[in-house]
């Protein structure tokens, strides 16, 4: 490589820095895409990845309410996400509809009511940044509590991987370890709510969802044991994440889609790869 | 300890009000290998789910090795192999890593292996003859190998009592003499097993014990005595084909005894003599075949 071709590319990769927006947005994306792509691993084996979709898109009503009441709309956010996890386990169990139907109704209904009451009401949030995030409009303090929720989730998610992966393999097994599955699954849907209620401000509802899954196919596909397939969904959503958020700012596009595009557009190729191991 | 298995008037009632298991009782009190034969639906698998701790029994008590159900999980007593069907393989999973499952409840939360959790992996696998296999994903595996990998977790558990869900549907019969043998060593070294099937003809082969089930225990005992064509007839009723062969042309020779075979959809059950009362074992596949 060339000398000048070397310069490039530290340019490149450092001249976005020089803003203090970009470094802001460089740390939440890349603690929102760890903490995404640990979960991603869980969901993906367990066929919860409408799961993700669903507390996502039911924090709506959430933010709306507790901004009408006065209070932290990251709280309102959590509340109705865990309602809707919880709500949705509670139909099902008492009903004959499957799963998925119970969760779409749920958190369908949940949005839609949350876009009827954001319409109605008026508030200080726009809701192009509920949905697709604002990476680059983060704070400092921002950025704090985005780190003080996901990093502890992440790192508690990724310390007890044997047992949430157990789980979801072998919840016989799981019981006859005398591990209580319901419990772990609760923890692992009271984690996920709190990283997404995190994610928000940086990659909005529509796009955490796909950052909750991508990573973990992705790391499904290409892997054959557990460890490899975390640290692979980790790995590339990470990357994403970094490249992402340079490359938005030399293209001067969107940057939370941008991410996305980048970590769906790295399946197919794991996919390959992940054959080709076999 | 000695592996014991307890239940007493056992009932397992549903939310929606079904009652699938009505004071159903039993008592295995030394190593042994037991079948739990019913057909589809007849609630083998909720006395199972009872005696893993998933539901708790409406009546009557469950004792393993003298403990309540909860105690004797928390000891890791109890092992369960499940299903094939109740197994996603495709999961990202090598066969050494399955079985150190078994070790999980010798370890501390974090589940980091310490050498004598290797070392008990390594000789499970090396017992089951999987040690070649050990780093293959579980979903390369053949029928008789997964079910070998289970079998290894359950022995690097050191679980005295093993709930074996159908352990032999999907798998030839050379693979299932292999884990008939091994079945027969476990037991040899104080294990109980309690296996539910509904593969009526091998029952005779390899358990020295049968419950006849229908939500309750219908018949139980030694399987010589037990696993006879009266006791099949209340347990299977029309579920089951009964063919009877008889008549004066059936053998050239002196023996008079009539053939009963009684077969639901797995391998037939043949018995010999007018009442049906005789287990035939298929030529070579007897205890005493190698």
């Amino acid at each position: 490589m060339a000398p000048g071709e070397a310069g490039f590319v530290i340019e490149w990769l450092t001249a976005p820095l020089a803003h203090e927006f970009m470094v802001r947005g460089l740390i939440v994306a890349v603690l929102v895409g760890t903490g995404c792509a640990v979960l991603s691993c869980y969901l993906v084996l367990k066929g919860w990845s409408l799961m993700g979709d669903a507390v996502s898109h039911a924090v709506l009503p959430g933010i709306v309410l507790a901004h009408l009441a006065g209070l932290s709309t990251k709280l309102g956010a959590l509340a109705a996400g865990l309602g809707c996890a919880l709500a949705t386990g509670y139909i099902r169990r008492n009903s004959r509809v499957r799963e998925d139907a119970v969760l779409a109704i749920v958190f369908a209904g949940m949005f839609a009511a949350g876009l009827v009451l954001f319409v109605k009401v008026d508030t200080d949030q726009h809701l192009s940044h509920i949905l697709f995030g604002n990476v680059l409009g983060v704070t400092w303090a921002e950025v704090a509590e985005t780190a003080a929720v996901i990093l502890p989730v992440a790192l508690l998610a990724w310390a007890r991987r044997r047992d949430l992966f157990l789980v979801c393999f072998d919840p016989a097994h799981a019981r006859a370890i005398g591990l209580d599955a319901r419990r772990l699954e609760i923890a692992l849907l009271v984690g996920l709510a709190l990283v997404i209620v995190a994610a928000l401000a940086a990659a909005g509802i529509v796009l955490v969802v796909a950052m909750l899954i991508a990573p973990g196919a992705i790391g499904f596909v290409a892997t054959r044991r557990f460890d490899a397939m975390m640290a692979v969904a980790t790995g590339v959503s990470v990357s994403a994440c970094v490249l992402g958020v340079l490359a938005s700012f030399h293209l001067d596009v969107a940057t939370a889609p941008l991410i996305v595009v980048l970590q769906a557009g790295c399946f197919l190729p794991a996919l390959w790869i992940g054959k080709r191991l076999r | 300890m000695t592996a014991s298995l307890e239940v007493r008037d056992v009932t397992v009632r549903y939310p929606n009000g079904v009652v699938a298991v009505d004071r159903a009782g039993f008592m295995l009190d030394r190593p042994t290998i037991c079948a739990l034969v019913g057909v589809n639906g007849s609630g083998k698998s909720s006395l199972f789910k009872a005696l893993m701790g998933f539901v708790a029994p409406g009546g009557g008590s469950i004792r393993i090795g003298g403990l309540a159900v909860d105690e004797a999980l928390k000891k890791g007593l109890v092992a369960y192999v499940p299903q094939s069907d109740d197994v996603d393989w495709n999961f990202p999973v090598l066969v050494e890593d399955v079985v150190m499952m078994g070790r999980y409840g010798h370890m501390g939360l974090l589940r980091i292996p310490r050498a004598a959790d290797r070392a008990a992996v390594d000789a499970a696998l090396e017992r089951v003859g999987m040690a070649a296999l050990r780093m293959r994903q579980i979903g390369e595996l053949s029928g008789g190998q997964k079910k070998r990998a289970f079998l290894a977790r359950a022995l690097a558990q050191d679980a005295k009592v093993i709930l074996l869900d159908e352990p032999f549907t999907g798998i030839d019969l050379t693979t299932e003499q292999a884990i008939v043998t091994l079945m027969r060593e476990m037991r040899d070294e104080g294990r109980l097993m309690l296996v539910s099937t509904h593969n009526l003809g091998s029952v005779p082969e390899f358990c020295d014990q049968v419950v006849l089930f229908n939500r309750t225990v219908l018949a139980f005992g030694p399987t010589a005595s037990t696993f006879t064509a009266a006791n099949l007839a209340l347990t299977f009723g029309a579920a089951l084909r009964h063919v009877r062969l008889g008549g004066a042309d059936l053998h050239d020779d002196a023996d008079a005894r009539h053939v009963t075979v009684l077969t639901d959809d797995e391998r037939p059950l043949v018995l010999y003599g007018p009442g049906g009362n005789q287990a035939v074992v298929p030529p070579g596949r007897g205890p005493d075949a190698t």
